[in-house]
């Protein structure tokens, strides 16, 4: 039975991290825990719950810039943003389906800490960046129980090392975080979606590059085969029983309407084009940007893939040849850059064959999201790092951590 | 400024070094010439300057990999440096050390255009990236004034930032993977062609880490399409809070515009009596604001612009018709610092940032400070980002100017901190701001910042002196200060 302290100050986080060490007793940090299963499992018998440090402190949209406590709802913050016109630009997923959590109105959806701590970014990644482009400062807690700040609350600094982007994706590994400020941007005024239909793999890929090439400014740029295309609630996508290339256009009216009619032109020779306008495309996107489309069957392992865009396709290949009827299902985002594969469940995960594939494909990483806690427990959920860098990261981890109390294990073997 | 003291037996060692080096980066590759090493004796912040004890000019990353090895092994302190033209003294040389110059990795590795991203090594000057894909349409996004000369590289170890950074992002955040050469010569790489790098983002604390962590040999940058157009607003207003407003209203309404600079009345004189770019002379501030996109987008943005800047006051508001004028309203901004240079022998150049919302009291108390300090200030400001950059101006050869400019400098960098800011904003903390450091961070900030350090270059032979006002050894950072057993279980909510 895990004893959780859910601390409601900054002040409080130090005081339990400043026990935590004395007493060499090892915390699991988590916000809401919506993203609990992402990761190595950890075994702790005492967790700190950062869900009690909620709030936004401060908020003036023509700053660009929203602080906010570490365990503020996501939820919250995005309602904040919407009232004002703007959003945070990295589009958060929701991986709760994908999870197997509830996500109904009353789940409480994640935190701010908790999705900057797991780097989570959607489609407009590739345009827009990750999280980790959009976090400019923390406060927190490291495991030395020391509480520090790094960067600041304005969008353009370099003042000291930067921190603030080593807690991002450092899975709550480095610190307890308590606040971060994040930069924020206007909501474009319209969104408009391109889709090709029926083209290959790897002409997805070329329809996809060339898009991005365009000085159309596309905003998502993604490839659903023609079974997962299937899967969409979105009628436009499902029911022509074709595969689908999807590219987003946002921004003033006027600009969207002549860059869509652009696209339709250049690109109307890989495929008949159909175009979706505001709900369709919002729904569309919320589908690519949780990869609900590959979350089924709820067994099946799920893998995420961040490899060169071009090589999306040749990497899939690579695995059907390396890992014959494994594959179950597969999309792609960020232009080919991000591939989501679901693969038959085994106590492997068929990790070797899913790393083989990358790394023989100009490199990348394979992250293996979703699958049962004893297969994550001996499989490497985020890809190997060659001996110099994991000696490298090992030291950066003692430097923050040195006792390894900080969510041990999650990241890695001592990590 | 106060320089780590130099180890009076490297410097004895000095011709062995320098024989070793040789054998590690034959013929011309190691310059222990007197007059040769001056061309070394400074960077960009040209009023401090050392003589190197050695350069050493390598060309392959197996080189620097040796060279650092032999440095780490034989205690040799080791200053990086790119092009030479940080702002902050970054690639100030040490007396006891090897200054290791990258102005032979200059090649172009790799252009892939269907991945929309450009390998190049590290001492490939930031124009140059765009230069070899301009043809194709295609640019590098970050645009650091100095990009004429300044390496790739260099921006990498500095997090450079320019007048496009409010729309397209610092280095940072235009960067996909650079290949590092740790102090001890292993050679590690961070991400590469895809977007995730994936794991600790040690990519994003290199990226700004000046130099201090390791010596980057290959770096992989994204490019971005050319917009089809590219149109800038000229508008002259009455005061500074009314081309404030002005800025703060474009951002409200949604609009981000490619670049939105501001310069105040001595910046705008200084840069037209240099340039002729037919600014306003009659008008306190001066804004360019530019858009980019498709054409239709920039034509209906430029109305929305024009429209809040008449609800603002302005006083003359111009449109560029074609390029090379909109080329002309950037001319006089885009050579501001040199203009500044003509009306005043010297001048100093801050570089803090602050919440935009703060400028009339920042610009406010500048003037007071001008005052009391006797010398005169102009300032041209990233008025998007809240980067501001005042020119204190001043003459060297006046007994203690140089002193009252860097004090003045000092108060304007506390006052951006006081309203909410940070000591620089592209400029790097180098040696110029290394004594502020105390104003943004406690000590256990700065202790956290050196233990990233540590665990990097645990000998701290990189870049020794700079970003941080006081050194600690590696191991008296690492110990804990918790007693065992003397903390009270904590009164926290418990479930």
């Amino acid at each position: 039975m895990t004893q959780s302290y859910r601390p409601d100050t900054a002040q409080q986080v130090l005081d339990l991290m400043t026990w935590a060490v004395s007493e060499k007793t090892p915390l699991d940090l988590r916000g809401h825990a919506t993203k609990a299963a992402l990761g190595r499992p950890t075994n702790t018998s005492h967790a700190l719950d950062l869900s009690g440090l909620s709030g936004i402190i401060d908020y003036a949209p023509n700053e660009l810039v929203l602080t906010a406590r570490a365990g503020t709802p996501v939820a919250t913050i995005q309602a904040q943003l919407d009232e004002a016109g703007q959003m945070l630009a990295f589009e958060p997923p929701d991986l709760r389906p994908l999870l197997g959590r509830p996500d109904g109105p009353d789940d409480p959806g994640g935190t701010l800490g908790g999705l900057v701590s797991c780097n989570l970014a959607g489609p407009r990644r590739l345009s827009a960046g990750a999280a980790r482009d959009h976090v400019l400062g923390i406060h927190g807690v490291t495991g030395r129980a020391e509480a520090i700040k790094s960067g600041g609350r304005v969008v353009k600094n370099v003042t000291g090392f930067d921190l603030s982007k080593l807690m991002t994706g450092a899975f709550g590994t480095l610190m307890a975080l308590t606040e971060l400020s994040v930069k924020v941007v206007p909501r474009p005024e319209k969104t408009r979606t391109i889709l090709v239909l029926g083209t290959g793999e790897q002409a997805a890929m070329e329809v996809m590059s060339h898009a991005m090439r365009s000085p159309h400014e596309v905003s998502g740029a993604a490839f659903l085969p023609e079974p997962v295309a299937a899967r969409s609630g979105v009628a436009l996508v499902r029911d022509p029983g074709r595969a689908v290339v999807a590219l987003r256009v946002e921004g003033p009216a006027p600009s969207v309407a002549w860059r869509c009619e652009a696209l339709r032109n250049e690109l109307g020779g890989w495929g008949p084009t159909e175009e979706l306008h505001s709900a369709n495309s919002a729904a569309l996107w919320r589908e690519v940007r949780d990869a609900r489309l590959v979350a089924e069957p709820p067994e099946a392992q799920i893998w995420r893939l961040s490899v060169p865009p071009m090589t999306g396709a040749a990497v899939v290949r690579a695995l059907e040849h390396n890992a014959p009827g494994a594959l179950l299902a597969w999309q792609y985002d960020w232009a080919g850059g991000l591939v989501w594969l679901a693969v038959a469940p085994t106590p492997h995960a068929h990790a070797a064959a899913v790393r083989r594939a990358v790394d023989h494909h100009g490199g990348g990483h394979a992250t293996l999201i979703r699958a049962d806690r004893d297969v994550r427990a001996h499989v490497a959920v985020f890809h190997p790092q060659p001996p110099a860098l994991a000696a490298l990261t090992r030291r950066v981890k003692e430097s923050f951590d040195p006792a390894g109390i900080l969510s041990p294990g999650r990241m890695g073997e001592g990590r | 400024m106060r320089m780590p003291d130099p180890d009076a037996n490297t410097i004895a060692r000095r011709a062995r070094i320098a024989r070793d080096l040789k054998r590690i980066v034959p013929g011309e590759g190691v310059i222990v010439d007197e007059d040769q090493l001056r061309a070394y004796e400074c960077d960009g912040l040209s009023a401090y300057r050392q003589p190197p004890l050695i350069v050493v000019l390598p060309s392959t990353t197996e080189q620097v990999s040796k060279v650092l090895r032999y440095c780490h092994e034989n205690g040799v302190r080791i200053v990086p440096r790119g092009a030479g033209t940080s702002l902050s003294g970054g690639a100030l040389p040490l007396a006891d050390a090897v200054t290791l110059g990258l102005g032979k990795f200059n090649r172009i590795l790799d252009i892939d255009l269907e991945n929309r991203c450009v390998v190049a090594q590290p001492g490939v000057t930031n124009l140059a990236v765009t230069h070899a894909v301009q043809d194709q349409g295609f640019y590098y996004a970050p645009d650091p004034s100095s990009q004429i000369a300044c390496s790739i590289g260099g921006n990498v170890a500095e997090n450079a930032g320019g007048v496009h950074c409010l729309k397209y992002g610092l280095t940072t955040n235009n960067l996909l993977g650079v290949e590092l050469v740790l102090m001890t010569g292993e050679v590690i790489r961070l991400g590469g062609k895809h977007l995730d790098a994936g794991d600790y983002d040690l990519m994003g604390v290199v990226t700004g880490s000046e130099g201090l962590l390791g010596v980057i040999t290959e770096v992989t940058v994204r490019i971005l399409r050319a917009p089809e157009t590219a149109r800038a607003v000229l508008m002259g207003f009455p005061d500074s809070e009314s081309a404030g407003d002005t800025v703060a209203a474009i951002i409200a309404e949604g609009i981000i515009p490619a670049g939105l600079e501001m310069m105040d009345k001595p910046a705008i004189h200084a840069a037209e009596d240099f340039v002729h770019a037919d600014y306003p002379l009659d008008v306190e501030a001066l804004l360019i604001c530019e858009l980019d996109g498709p054409d239709a987008e920039v034509a209906h943005l430029i109305e929305r612009v024009e429209a809040i800047a008449k609800r603002n006051r302005v006083q003359t508001l111009r449109v560029s018709a074609s390029d090379e004028e909109r080329a002309l309203f950037w001319a006089g901004r885009k050579a501001a610092f040199p203009a500044v240079g003509r009306i005043s022998p010297d001048y100093y150049c801050m570089d803090g940032t602050i919440p935009r919302h703060a400028l009339p009291t920042v610009l406010h108390r500048m003037t007071e400070m001008s005052r009391q300090y006797g010398l005169r200030v102009a300032n041209v400001f990233h008025a998007g980002d809240g980067n501001l950059h005042p020119l204190i101006l001043f003459d060297a050869n006046t007994p203690d100017e140089l002193e009252r400019a860097e004090r003045f400098g000092a108060d304007i960098l506390r006052l951006c901190v006081e309203v909410g800011g940070v000591l620089t904003g592209e400029h790097g903390v180098g040696v110029e701001k290394r004594d502020l450091m105390g104003e943004m961070f406690s000590e256990i900030d700065l202790a956290q910042q050196q233990r990233m350090k540590c665990a990097f270059d645990p000998g701290q032979f990189l870049n020794p002196g700079k970003v941080f006002p006081t050194l600690h050894r590696c191991a008296e950072l690492g110990r804990m200060h918790i007693s065992g057993g003397t903390v009270p279980f904590p009164d926290i909510p418990r479930f």
